[in-house]
């Protein structure tokens, strides 16, 4: 794998508990305020890759349509 | 033919203690002869201590409840004589399906890891885990152990006192009082002794019925466990069909919470159900529904004085991840030597308290895991619904979502890190066998590792010096000496020694390491024992 392809694969220690943290951030919140959030946190953790060519995948894999360019 | 959970297996019959002018005086009364008052008992026979099971019934479970026994409780009864029978009946299954609105999104193995000598749990309907230890509770009986269940003998009154309890029962004949040294209330959730001594409860309630059915059928599916999230058969809810020793399958169907359970309860209600599910033309005989809801929720401590309580009615969790009884039959691998030294005079009483700390640990995780997968099984807010949508949508195409996918976490024995029974670590060896762990098993030539550990406090050495025993404030330690090389296939080189070339462990009679070491060092060891029993 190069550090140009996005990891398709199981990449977080301690899957469970960063999902109970994703819930966590949600508890309390009004839908608008959770879709808020939600957009936010793409952004900060786009920011973070940085790489155009990996957030280009992202883009197309979260689309359900790997392989290809959605942006 | 009559069902095994029909017939009385302990039925009442009249005992002495009922005629005596002043009560009698047992050593341990447990009252509950579920799983985890049997294997309670069973742990304290075999010690040699007087033992007298209480229950208000004179059968085993009604329909199958528990059907999940994960390896640890498996190892433990293995201990109690009685894991063999349970593991030729049991259903064993590696391959697990997930399934998202119409289509199945992915299917899993899980591979369990090799060299050890029973499988990642079994199927088996909880009437026949009962009635395999009530057949070892006759065993015992025969070879003289003072054991005895007594059937509908119920509590109805409990008075605690420094160094006993008392205890009125009634029976069919009337009622008598008996008292206890000591007290172990396996009474389930809703414990009458809990409610008898006004202690609190507290937890989170979850608002969802769930409906519970056994279904016997000739049908083709194969032995998986299959697990649907918003199935078109139970829009918006989840389902799941799970199989069982004798042809019979265990069928999950999440309900929500306004419903009416007397009329889902009706077969006019459930067969259509369970066809929308199985297909038309499947056959099947329904033999027990029932509807549950759950709580996630625990006492405050599990020891109160003389009394100990163990299993559901210390503590409660979802049905998601089998984290019942596996967790009850843990609590009373700890408790029960614990108990053991305190009657035999060789530990002080505080010994109980960390009993209370190791085990509330252990609940607290069981809370925690089985919360999480109610909380992804049944979202509770639109985004959480959101977000667990996305997560099985991912898992049909990339394989990292999928371990965020939770039906369930399978049920592992706590590590009891910082409990105040551990010496610290002193190997710096693989992470899985640090102080506080339960030993994990390795194959030893023809047998296993852990039917060699046994119940009595061991001094593990692989390719070290030791002596044969040492004896400690009265505690006999016996030595297993092992190499390496006794284990071709290098598992126990990788769990107890990792990058080291020898090792010591101190293991208590729980099969938990209390302390580890590079080399023997007496002086060491010495202080480990004592700590390892309260008495440092």
């Amino acid at each position: 794998m190069t550090e140009d392809q996005l990891i398709l694969t199981p990449n977080i220690n301690g899957a469970d508990d960063f999902y109970a943290d994703l819930l966590t951030a949600h508890e309390g919140l009004s839908k608008a305020e959770s879709d808020a959030l939600n957009a936010r946190l793409v952004l900060v953790l786009a920011n973070h890759i940085g790489k155009r060519a990996i957030l280009k995948q992202a883009l197309a894999a979260a689309a359900l349509k790997p392989g290809e360019d959605t942006a | 033919m009559n069902k095994i959970f029909e017939v009385p297996l302990y039925p009442y019959a009249h005992h002495a203690d009922e005629d005596t002018a002043a009560p009698a005086r047992r050593k341990v009364v447990v009252i509950g002869a579920g799983p985890v008052g049997l294997a309670a008992a069973i742990d304290l026979a075999q010690q040699g201590t007087e033992v007298v099971v209480l229950d208000d019934n004179d059968k085993v479970s009604f329909g199958s409840r528990a059907i999940c026994f994960a390896k640890r409780p498996l190892e433990i009864l293995d201990r109690l004589g009685c894991g063999q029978p349970m593991v030729d009946k049991g259903v064993q299954w590696n391959v697990g399906k997930v399934f998202f609105d119409d289509r199945q999104v992915y299917d899993f193995n899980l591979l369990p890891e090799d060299g050890h000598k029973r499988p990642a749990f079994i199927n088996l309907q909880q009437y026949y885990f009962e009635e395999y230890l009530v057949k070892r509770v006759r065993e015992l009986q025969e070879q003289g152990a003072p054991i005895e269940i007594r059937g509908r003998n119920k509590v109805s009154a409990i008075g605690t006192h420094p160094d006993h309890v008392t205890l009125e029962i009634d029976t069919p004949e009337g009622s008598y009082n008996l008292e206890a040294d000591w007290l172990i209330a396996c009474d389930g959730a809703g414990s009458p002794t809990r409610q008898m001594l006004g202690l609190d409860f507290v937890g989170r309630v979850f608002e969802d019925n769930f409906l519970i059915a056994d279904v016997i059928m000739e049908a083709d599916f194969p032995t998986e466990r299959w697990f649907w999230f918003d199935p078109p058969f139970n829009k918006g809810q989840s389902a799941l069909l799970h199989k069982q020793p004798d042809g019979v399958w265990r069928i999950d169907l999440q309900l929500g919470w306004d419903i009416d359970k007397e009329r889902e309860k009706r077969p006019e209600n459930v067969i259509p159900r369970l066809k929308a599910m199985l297909g038309e033309d499947v056959k099947f005989e329904l033999e027990w529904v029932s509807i549950y809801t759950f709580q996630c929720r625990r006492m405050e401590q599990f020891r109160h004085g003389r009394v100990l309580f163990a299993g559901d009615s210390a503590h409660q969790v979802s049905p998601f991840g089998a984290r019942g009884a596996n967790s009850g039959v843990q609590d009373t691998d700890n408790l029960c030597w614990k108990l053991q030294l305190v009657i035999d005079g060789k530990a002080p009483e505080s010994l109980l308290d960390s009993y209370d700390v190791e085990r509330v640990h252990g609940a607290d995780e069981n809370i925690l895991n089985s919360s999480r997968s109610t909380d992804f099984i049944t979202p509770k807010s639109e985004m959480s619904r959101v977000l667990r949508d996305a997560v099985l949508d991912l898992s049909e195409h990339y394989e990292f979502a999928r371990p965020l996918v939770n039906s369930g976490r399978l049920s592992v024995p706590c590590t009891y890190d910082g409990s105040p029974l551990n010496s610290a670590d002193a190997l710096d060896g693989p992470e899985r066998t640090r102080p506080g762990s339960s030993c994990p098993d390795a194959p030893l030539g023809d047998g296993f590792l852990l039917d060699q550990l046994g119940g009595k406090f061991v001094l593990l050495t692989i390719d070290a010096d030791a002596p044969d025993v040492i004896e400690e404030q009265g505690i006999e330690v016996t030595r297993l000496a092992l190499s390496v090389k006794d284990d071709k296939t290098l598992a126990l080189k990788d769990r107890y020694l990792g990058k080291h070339e020898s090792g010591v462990y101190l293991i208590r009679p729980d099969q938990h390491v209390a302390a580890r070491r590079p080399s023997f060092d007496e002086n060491q060891f010495r202080h480990a024992i004592r700590r390892a029993i309260g008495k440092e």
